[in-house]
């Protein structure tokens, strides 16, 4: 495997690994990280998938890898490639079997003192009003054709059935719909198994986190969020349920014959890929558009129902209980873009995996009042330590593909967390620290003990020293829900 | 040291589940694998009345195989709730699958696998028989 002494040192926040490493590489690996970083990250197969990633046909720039990688499977977590549009490729595993897996975030107008009280109460309610757990179902019941609507029009669907407002849809990435979606190339399978999960959260690492705004570090972009100091926030991390997991499964299997016959030799089957303008590749483009598409409608769902619980919670409490959306956004999504690369504006399809779409000022589809501050990034972080809002830069559209990282990235294995923490402990302890925690399963809460997870904050500190991303404001956990 | 012919074991991913699983031939390594994937995701069967389905499922390998028999494991649970402990006349070709497989309603489960991953998947011929490492996506 690559050493350190192999990789090229940029600056304090960069290191590349030439494409003359491998001979099968077809662009180089570009790694934001500190050195403490990079060496923790070299313990696992992170950077040998990136590698992996870097022969994948039509890619253009640097296969991208954000501070908080881990090790995934086939395509790193934290990975950004960009292909040629349209003659490179799409590979469904380079994006992820959870497609739009994102993270929303709400402001609110109330204060910790006014909620302090009331923190356990609604955590409870948060528990009751939005539903998780292995294979949770929601209160929703989907016939055939409303499914495909919320193929067609994610979270244009949720407004018209009254779980949005316009304000919601505005400030969601691509406004909550994807165009070019196409119920038609999804399997009866997958629509059997997303009818009556609409409005869940799941389980394993989902969740919905109250926060506080603990600190501001750029006030006027906090401002322009409703992001004030001392106030509660709302988290909710979730993606397409299995809707997109059958959709990736359905795609990656069809891949498998798809590379034989498109004659392309990869290192490892999981990153199978079709070019993008191969009848292969715009069926799984336009299928994995109707799995974003319910994503976002899913999280519009949550967020209602989030709703919900806060105005049983605070009504007659506070004056204003509303909660507003600052943003929502996908890290495990593929993307039709235009970048520079080499001086040139390039149509290139992004696939980011654990990577958050961080475009800078001026950037083309962000909402008029985020037009010169830059789209916010969300990068929440394990339940026990703070989250962060960031936006992204002018710096990140020339330097990663307006891209970002995600959250904190893995640091210990599932196995070894279940070994070292016994979950019953673990919400102890995090009450303690008052923290109110609601999670379907202790072992599952084990996995994802805050132990597990590198330091948000070094994340965060990389991204901004590398310049892709700037600081606005640090979150920190009340009560978290998980499933 | 006595080494159990068939079985499976937890190997260390960091963000994922990998099982390492082994057994003297195809059929077996099959019908461990699914074992293996149901103590992972804490899969526990009620003692209420037995339930049976007979599969039949193609695939262009046995690699590919063996995903689509898993998670068509993993849909049955989702879908009907069923989780299956027993798995009889199992016929394995290099591209076909039939058998009987018989359990019962789940009870509870704790984790929820999310899909079966190709992620460096190999069946590998060994002195012993047959092993075969799966990643799967949680």
């Amino acid at each position: 495997m690559i050493s350190l002494q192999e990789m090229l040192r940029i600056n304090e926040f960069e290191w590349e690994i030439p494409v003359a490493f491998r001979a099968d590489m077809r662009v180089p690996v570009r790694i934001f990280a500190t050195r403490q970083l990079l060496e923790a990250v070299m313990e696992d197969k992170s950077l040998e998938q990136a590698i992996n990633a870097a022969t994948l046909p039509g890619l253009v720039g640097h296969v991208l890898v954000m501070p908080d990688m881990h090790q995934g499977y086939g395509f790193p977590i934290g990975g950004v490639a960009a292909t040629r549009y349209p003659d490179g490729v799409i590979s469904p595993g380079a994006i992820g079997y959870d497609i739009n897996c994102g993270v929303r975030l709400l402001g609110s107008q109330i204060s910790f003192q006014q909620a302090e009280g009331f923190l356990d109460e609604l955590a409870s309610a948060l528990d009751h009003y939005c539903p998780s757990g292995v294979g949770g179902k929601g209160s929703l019941r989907l016939n055939e054709a409303e499914l495909d609507r919320i193929c067609r029009e994610g979270s244009r669907w949720a407004l018209k059935a009254g779980f949005a407002t316009q304000a919601d849809l505005r400030r969601t990435e691509e406004g909550g719909c994807l165009d070019g979606a196409d119920p038609s190339r999804v399997s009866k399978r997958a629509k059997d198994r997303g009818r009556p999960q609409l409005g869940t959260l799941g389980a394993g690492n989902h969740f919905i986190e109250v926060d506080l705004v603990e600190q501001v570090f750029d006030p006027q972009a906090a401002g322009v969020m409703g992001l004030e100091p001392g106030n509660l926030v709302l988290q909710i991390h979730c993606g397409s349920r299995g809707f997109g997991h059958q959709i990736c499964s359905d795609y990656v299997k069809d891949f498998q014959g798809a590379v034989r016959r498109y004659n392309i030799q990869l290192p490892d089957r999981e990153l199978v890929c079709a070019p993008l303008n191969s009848p292969e590749g715009e069926n799984y483009l336009a299928a994995m558009r109707c799995a974003a598409n319910y994503a976002f409608a899913n999280r519009q769902v949550l967020a209602h129902h989030a709703r919900q619980a806060f105005e049983q919670v605070f009504a007659g409490k506070v004056s204003n209980w509303h909660l507003h959306q600052v943003y929502d956004i996908a890290h495990n999504m593929g993307k039709i873009e235009t970048h520079m690369i080499a001086g040139q504006m390039v149509k290139v399809c992004v696939h980011r995996k654990g990577a958050t779409r961080a475009f800078g000022p001026g950037a083309a589809g962000l909402p008029p009042e985020y037009q010169a501050i830059g789209q916010p990034v969300l990068v929440p972080g394990s339940m026990g330590t703070a989250s962060w809002v960031l936006v992204g830069t002018k710096e990140s559209m020339v330097r990663s593909f307006g891209s970002s990282c995600h959250g904190a990235g893995r640091v210990m294995s599932r196995s070894k967390a279940k070994k070292m923490v016994w979950g019953e402990d673990l919400r102890k302890e995090l009450e303690a620290g008052g923290i109110q925690v609601r999670a379907g399963s202790m072992a599952g809460l084990a996995e994802e003990a805050p132990q597990a997870y590198k330091d948000v904050d070094a994340v965060v500190e990389t991204v901004s020293g590398a310049g892709i991303a700037r600081k606005v404001a640090r979150l920190r956990p009340l009560a978290v829900v998980k499933g | 040291m006595v080494v159990q012919s068939a079985g499976y074991h937890e190997i260390e991913h960091m963000a994922d589940w990998e099982l390492h699983v082994w057994a003297p031939n195809l059929s077996a390594l099959f019908e461990q694998a699914a074992r293996g994937m149901y103590a992972l995701s804490g899969t526990h069967l009620q003692n209420g009345p037995r339930r049976m389905k007979f599969l039949n499922l193609s695939a262009a390998d046995r690699e590919s195989l063996l995903v689509i028999f898993l998670e068509e494991l993993l849909f049955l649970g989702e879908q009907e709730h069923i989780g299956f402990d027993n798995y009889d006349d199992l016929r394995l070709s290099e591209n076909r699958i039939e058998l009987q497989i018989e359990g019962a309603t789940i009870l509870s489960q704790s984790k929820e696998i999310k899909a079966v991953t190709y992620h460096n998947l190999e069946i590998r011929e060994t002195k012993q028989g047959y092993e075969v490492n799966i990643v799967f996506d949680v």
